[in-house]
């Protein structure tokens, strides 16, 4: 078997096992935290009967254990169950805020990824002159003042004072794309604001590294311009590193975008996470939490793969 | 000049003239805006409601978790949602007084133990079906029966038995109840086809607007039902919910018009936002109030002397001014104020008095050991200021107070009812009897603060089923000394409702008695 499809396919057994864990813990998260479901769902109004009935309806008087092994056992045949709190069927409602959280991600990412790399590049060909300093100071700035702040000050001066695009970036099945792109227009531009620092700065010191070497010399020495020394010899050189904080970057995209979910109203899964664990919605929380963490491993096996490939020395073992 | 604007006020009045032109208009003949807008507010509103629009509303308190079941219903946007395709029996009219809805008339026996609602003919459900007393019994008996999950299960408790027959549904009581009527305006009780029984969540009401969209956290839609009853109400095409829990996206989606009415508007903020050229700021008292209780059974709040050394060792006037912004009143320390019928305004105010602070603290014998008070976020908006002002006034007289932070997460689960100490709020109840028989009845499930006493219960009673007003009235306030000078409540305000709405939005009635025109704004409201 090629050495990489090895690789693969024992990436992804781990993966496996790592997910169990995960839905282990999480599990047990929920159980120690205060209260449970029912006192959650009728919160400052419950009544001790309310409760009583409710508990039984739910099936929370069975031991914990057994829980959740007949809930593994249905998610092991992909049934996620029903929410709790609503009787909503997760896999649907789950789904349907994945593909908001993935919609948005993307965008981002669309804007933020290349925008980085290029600014990285330029810093390194402007090293130590004012483009570097001018881009390294303005995202280190963005990257230092709180992500609401940075999505307050947008709605201010761009929603309500220019009225350019809508504060609330509600998006629906009914909107044409082109409605959706104006109304995820200020998250995307926050978030590209809070991730562009780390990508960048990661770019420029992986380039200046390699900057150092021999045959970067030998390259201007032969009279290539300094653009594309960087672009023909030092870039594929630097690339591992960069995935690697990419990825990291693009995983925070999908998992960890929830303070900007709640400003901007957006209907992602962070909210969505959020309700659930405040309800102490077992099946939902444990659905939430095995995608978080199948996106977290998956994106960091992506990366561990291109770094591979991008290095002969690992591509061809001895 | 006045001519002019009496015969431009005549066009609006007479729906030929828009906002725009009767701004500009005005403005040419020299009319501040602030005055011209008022002109022709009151000009739209002699002319009555225009139909049609797309109204919106932003909306606190709603989770993806939220269900279309009314018994369910806790927090804010499930109650515009149930106000929105659900009716009730009876509503409350901002005036206290009673709206017949589902119901068309009621009567009671002498002893006002047996209630008689006769169901109104020609009420329609969604799916086309006609309104029963069978659907109202099946309704009532599901948020009353064993299985029963309802938050109206504890106002349902005295029901003896109910009964539905031809037209009439009855309900018969343990004993008297004369404000039974009120405690049917519950949100809870929505009437639903076969009581929801087969379906709890199911998107059929009976109110003025259909379900279209469900997406529970997100957005709710609603769209006029051709079909309801009541022409009087429901004035715009379509409705809609966005959850903007979000403070700051609340006010922001109002200011630049994404939404045309906002709730919990923080008294903070309400000036500033009043400022806004384009929004109206709308605050009325009601009902609510922000509490620390102390359990009068746990030590040291066992003795009375110290838990009065605590009543008024509170600055109210400060906390009014400091943590509601202006935006409430002084509470006494009962949980009535005059929002309520059959309040007795004659009882004295209490104030903050350090040295009767001081005496009641000495004459308590308290060893001067903190007193751990608990208090969360969540408690109420500005509780851990809140707090910290006590804290500090307490401190005049001597005493120490020590301030525990807990999490928001539990709170109402881990440390309200069940902790000697904290502090909490109450939304208040349309009628005395039901706010006193929810959380100062002896047997009361959320008598949170302990307060067990036969001759307060035997008071409630008898008050209870007392049919004339004047001796209800002393009743009333016989209870009301009683838990002021000895309960474990220390009430320090009263917080306004305060609401916001765009300038286009006409028909706003300031209602005590709940969130939003207690639920009615999508009724009420049209645009101008």
């Amino acid at each position: 078997m090629h050495p990489i499809l090895k690789l693969v396919a024992q990436r992804l057994a781990l993966s496996f096992l790592l997910l169990l864990a995960a839905s282990a813990l999480i599990f047990a998260g929920t159980i120690i935290l205060p209260g449970d479901v029912a006192q959650s769902i009728l919160g400052q109004s419950a009544t001790p009967e309310a409760l009583a009935n409710l508990r039984e309806e739910l099936g929370l008087n069975e031991p914990a254990l057994s829980r959740y092994f007949s809930w593994l056992g249905n998610a092991l045949q992909g049934d996620l169950g029903t929410a709790l709190t609503n009787g909503r069927d997760i896999a649907e409602s789950v789904g349907y805020r994945l593909k908001n959280t993935l919609f948005l991600a993307f965008w981002a990412a669309v804007v933020s990824v290349p925008l980085a790399i290029g600014l990285g590049l330029l810093a390194v060909r402007f090293r130590n002159r004012w483009p570097d300093k001018l881009i390294s100071g303005v995202t280190l700035a963005s990257i230092s003042i709180p992500e609401f702040l940075i999505g307050y000050l947008l709605m201010y001066f761009v929603s309500v004072k220019l009225g350019w695009f809508p504060s609330v970036a509600m998006i629906n099945d009914t909107m044409t794309l082109g409605q959706k792109l104006q109304a995820i227009a200020l998250p995307v531009t926050v978030l590209t604001l809070v991730v562009l620092a780390h990508m960048m700065r990661m770019t420029r010191a992986a380039i200046l590294n390699v900057m150092q070497s021999a045959y970067i010399e030998t390259a201007e020495l032969k009279g290539l311009s300094g653009l594309q020394v960087i672009y023909r010899h030092a870039f594929p050189n630097a690339i591992a590193p960069i995935v690697n904080v990419v990825m990291l970057n693009l995983a925070y995209l999908v998992v960890g975008v929830v303070v900007i979910e709640v400003v901007f109203v957006y209907p992602g899964m962070g909210q969505y996470l959020v309700d659930h664990v405040s309800k102490r919605d077992v099946p939902v929380v444990q659905a939430c939490g095995l995608i978080f963490a199948a996106v977290y491993i998956g994106l960091n096996m992506v990366a561990d793969i291109v770094s591979i490939l991008a290095n002969p020395r690992l591509r061809h073992p001895k | 000049m006045n001519e002019q604007l009496d015969y431009m006020t005549g066009r609006v009045t007479a729906g030929k003239m828009t906002r725009r032109e009767f701004m500009g208009k005005a403005a040419a003949l020299g009319v501040s805006a602030a005055m011209a807008s008022t002109l022709f507010a009151d000009a739209a509103r002699a002319a009555g409601p225009a139909k049609g629009g797309h109204l919106k509303m932003g909306s606190v308190g709603g989770e993806s978790t939220n269900s279309l079941d009314p018994a369910l219903a806790a927090s804010q946007v499930p109650y515009h949602v149930l106000y929105n395709f659900g009716e009730n029996l009876v509503q409350i009219n901002a005036d206290g007084s009673l709206n017949m809805r589902v119901a068309e008339s009621i009567e009671s026996s002498a002893d006002a133990k047996t209630w008689m609602f006769k169901i109104r003919g020609g009420v329609e459900f969604h799916n086309g079906k006609t309104v029963t007393a069978e659907d109202v019994l099946k309704t009532m008996e599901r948020h009353s029966n064993e299985d029963s999950k309802s938050g109206a299960l504890g106002i349902m408790r005295g029901i003896e038995s109910m009964k539905a027959e031809g037209d009439v549904f009855s309900v018969t009581l343990n004993a008297p109840n004369a404000d039974l009527p009120y405690l049917m305006a519950d949100y809870h009780l929505m009437i639903q086809p076969g009581g929801g029984m087969d379906d709890p969540a199911t998107k059929v009401g009976c109110g003025p607007y259909m379900v279209e969209v469900d997406e529970p956290g997100v957005r709710h839609g609603f769209k006029k039902f051709a079909n309801y009853w009541d022409d009087s109400r429901g004035h715009v095409d379509s409705t809609e919910i966005l959850v903007l829990n979000d403070a700051t996206a609340r006010m922001a989606a109002l200011q630049s018009g994404q939404v045309h009415v906002v709730n919990r508007v923080e008294p903070k903020v309400a000036a500033l936002l009043d400022r806004a050229p384009n929004v109206n700021v709308h605050n009325v008292g009601g009902p609510g109030h922000y509490v620390f209780i102390m359990h009068v059974d746990t030590a040291p709040f066992d003795n009375n002397e110290l838990r009065l050394a605590l009543k008024y060792a509170i600055d109210r006037e400060e906390m009014v001014e400091k943590v509601l912004r202006g935006y409430g009143s002084v509470g006494n320390d009962m949980p009535i104020n005059g929002s309520y019928p059959l309040f007795d305004d004659a009882i004295p105010q209490r104030m903050f008095d350090v040295d009767k602070a001081a005496e009641h603290y000495k004459n308590s014998g308290h060893d001067g050991s903190p007193i751990v008070l608990r208090v969360a976020d969540g408690a109420f908006p500005g509780a851990v200021d809140a707090a910290a002002l006590f804290q500090q006034s307490a401190k005049k007289a001597g005493i120490p107070l020590e301030i525990k932070r807990e999490p928001n997460d539990g709170y109402w689960s881990e440390v309200w009812n069940k902790q000697p100490f904290c502090a909490s709020y109450w939304g208040g109840r349309p009628v005395q009897d039901q706010m006193y028989s929810t959380a100062y009845l002896s047997t009361a499930d959320w008598n949170d603060t302990r307060f067990k006493r036969e001759d307060f219960d035997k008071l409630l009673l008898e008050a209870r089923a007392e049919l004339d007003t004047d001796k209800r009235k002393a009743l009333y306030s016989k209870m009301g000394y009683m838990l002021r000078d000895e309960g474990g409540l220390i009430c320090p305000m009263f917080n306004d409702w305060v609401e916001a709405t765009s300038t286009d939005v006409m028909g706003w009635e300031p209602t005590p008695s709940g969130d939003t025109m207690a639920g009615r704004w999508s009724s009420a409201l049209w645009f101008g």
